[in-house]
């Protein structure tokens, strides 16, 4: 007798995995021709004469043989400023506002976890002669700590800095988020420096995380080259996938969900319909801050280090590829992140070798900011940017 | 003791003194209208019924109990549903997700199925549309949606703002025929309109309003046949 309310849709647990499948393979697909191409071109160039002179191989056969692991790299990177574009955008989506402390919830939500893992590791708990189980146990358990860690933080956020403002006119709560954002970064910084004595921490050398699985070697003119995956990014790859789905089932087939979708739509019909919506706006930030949370481990687990600072450059990728997408649309942050993540890596990877060397992998950034000015310019809703008129 | 009650209401729109001192109250059973012409308060006496506006001054009491101060999603839970001015139907979800939505305080899924037939049994249309997003839906559909999801609460107090606006004579007698059939049913309505031919015809007690008062209180038939009505908002000269 549940004809109209069906409790379980396993349509919405496929739905994103196959989005997921497809906007990773389309990405990767168009930028794999695009840098072909320009091996193609620049193949008789100085800049192949070049790499031939140094490796014996053409430009275009070395572009060959590293695309699968720059993919692979692209890939995890883009899972990660996905994952973070969420945050982004449910916040948006509810309250049509810049979250710009987002970046440190990320970087929160690393440092919980790796303080965690530390602290197992001085206890002898994690690192050598630990079992593996154990290890992935404690991974999974600094991670949660984290997002709950997160999730809190921007739960007091939003109550402390943004709801008073609520009713303020659109850039004042934007530039209550600019202050949260510092005033965070530097509480990370105190509050590490009088704990531990200093702000720059480690993620912990344990498990297997760093080692590589080799897939086989790929034919580089003479050579070989090896194509290896390190688990860590396959863990970095589960997790996000795993999250996204999640969170993709929360919103479209649950009645939270469909609350928060409602509220984000017409905040004042919502409560109409009997909706607290500072309850919905609260959950929305527990869950984005969590998402971030979860983040940043993942961040801190691939690239080791962080600082009080870390959660600046992602955070500002992720809003780059949220805004890519289409702000406010779940889907499109998911587009926007695998595209920036795997332009990003195809930047570092190939910048250098194409400019002869004269632009290297420093400049990778530009890419990012760039394709914001081009989308603000070109498609100011985003690639995915919905356009319902209301019918009046 | 009167379903509700407003008492002496003063409300603000922004810095625009909106509601100057309303006083209404509307027994179990009835359709009243609100009546008057654009910017004249109604809209506003709505909002401040279910808590969207809260009143400076004055008392707005449902089965005696003061609810000025309550939270919107309370009133709503309290027994009142509101079919805001312009439908309020949420865009990006289907029809179902908007029934659904209306059905957000009942806990009790079967309930909320009955419901929705009911909703069906009234407005078969919806049932053809249940899976097209709200925004894409005419005007009058939406209109339907709007009213369905209203009922979805089964509310104990009904109000509907500008029901009939932009719908064809044909939408509008639907729509009106279904309020009346609803009020049968069981509910009390408020119902706020610009077409006052229209609403006198429904409803049984109505009250006129201008800049922010009421000037005139009475059954629908004096109101119908009153000479500052007729020539206001009867177009009667």
């Amino acid at each position: 007798m549940k004809k109209y309310l069906k409790p379980i849709n396993l349509m919405e647990l496929l739905r994103p995995l196959g989005q997921l499948i497809v906007f990773s393979l389309g990405s990767a697909a168009v930028l794999s021709i695009i840098v072909l191409a320009l091996a193609i071109v620049l193949n008789n160039t100085a800049a192949g004469d070049k790499i031939f002179a140094q490796l014996k191989v053409s430009l275009f056969a070395y572009t060959v043989a590293n695309l699968p692991q720059v993919l692979v790299d692209g890939l995890t990177l883009g899972f990660v400023y996905a994952a973070i574009a969420l945050g982004y955008t449910m916040v948006y989506g509810v309250l049509e506002f810049i979250n710009f402390a987002h970046s440190e919830i990320f970087a929160i939500g690393a440092f919980v976890g790796v303080e965690i893992l530390i602290a197992l590791q001085n206890a002898g708990l994690i690192g050598s002669g630990s079992s593996l189980f154990m290890d992935y146990v404690f991974l999974i358990l600094a991670m949660l700590a984290g997002m709950a860690v997160a999730g809190g933080a921007a739960i007091a956020m939003e109550r402390i800095a943004y709801r008073p403002l609520r009713n303020a006119p659109r850039l004042v709560p934007l530039i209550s988020a600019i202050g949260v954002s510092f005033f965070l970064q530097d509480a990370i910084r105190l509050t590490e420096s009088l704990t531990t004595g200093q702000f720059n921490r480690i993620f912990p050398t344990f498990g297997n995380f760093d080692k590589r699985i080799t897939f086989g070697k790929i034919p580089m003119g003479a050579a070989e080259l090896p194509f290896s995956v390190p688990i860590k990014s396959f863990i970095v790859i589960i997790a996000a996938v795993l999250m996204l789905v999640v969170l993709n089932y929360l919103v479209n087939a649950t009645k939270v969900g469909k609350a928060i979708r409602a509220v984000a739509q017409d905040r004042a019909t919502a409560s109409l319909m009997g909706i607290d919506v500072n309850h919905i706006i609260a959950i929305t930030f527990l869950i984005g801050g969590a998402l971030g949370g979860a983040a940043g481990l993942l961040y801190a687990l691939k690239f080791t280090r962080i600082d009080p600072y870390v959660g600046f450059y992602p955070g500002l990728k992720a809003f780059t590829a949220a805004v890519l997408g289409g702000i406010g649309n779940l889907t499109g942050a998911l587009l926007g992140g695998i595209i920036l993540g795997l332009l990003e890596t195809f930047a570092g990877s190939y910048l250098s070798i194409f400019t002869m060397g004269a632009a290297g992998v420093e400049y990778k950034d530009i890419f990012a900011f760039a394709i914001l000015i081009l989308v603000l310019i070109f498609r100011p809703n985003g690639l995915l940017g919905e356009n319902v008129t209301e019918k009046v | 003791m009167s379903l509700l009650s407003l008492e002496n209401v003063h409300s603000y729109y922004g810095h625009i003194h909106a509601l100057k001192g309303i006083s209404l109250r509307i027994e179990k059973g009835e359709i009243v209208t609100l009546i008057g012409s654009n910017g004249a308060g109604k809209s506003t006496t709505l909002r401040t019924i279910s808590g969207l506006i809260h009143p400076k001054r004055g008392k707005v009491s449902l089965d005696g109990k003061d609810i000025s101060t309550m939270a919107p999603h309370l009133i709503v839970r309290a027994g009142i549903g509101h079919v805001p001015e312009g439908r309020g139907i949420f865009p990006r979800l289907t029809v179902k997700e908007n029934l659904e939505i209306g059905a957000y305080t009942i806990d009790d899924d079967a309930e909320a199925e009955r419901r929705m037939e009911y909703s069906f049994e009234l407005f078969p249309r919806l049932k053809e549309r249940l899976e097209q997003k709200g925004g894409t839906l005419s005007g009058g559909e939406q209109q339907m949606l709007a009213i369905a999801r209203g009922l979805m609460l089964d509310p104990t107090l009904l109000m509907l703002d500008e029901p009939s606006m932009g719908l064809s004579p044909v939408m509008v007698d639907l729509v009106f025929d279904t309020i009346q059939k609803v009020n049968e049913n069981g509910a009390t309505i408020l119902l706020v309109e610009q077409n006052a031919l229209v609403a006198l015809s429904v409803a049984h007690r109505g009250y006129v309003l201008q800049t922010g008062e009421i000037i005139i209180s009475d059954t629908a038939s004096n109101l119908r046949n009153d000479p500052t009505v007729q020539k206001a908002y009867l177009g009667v000269e």
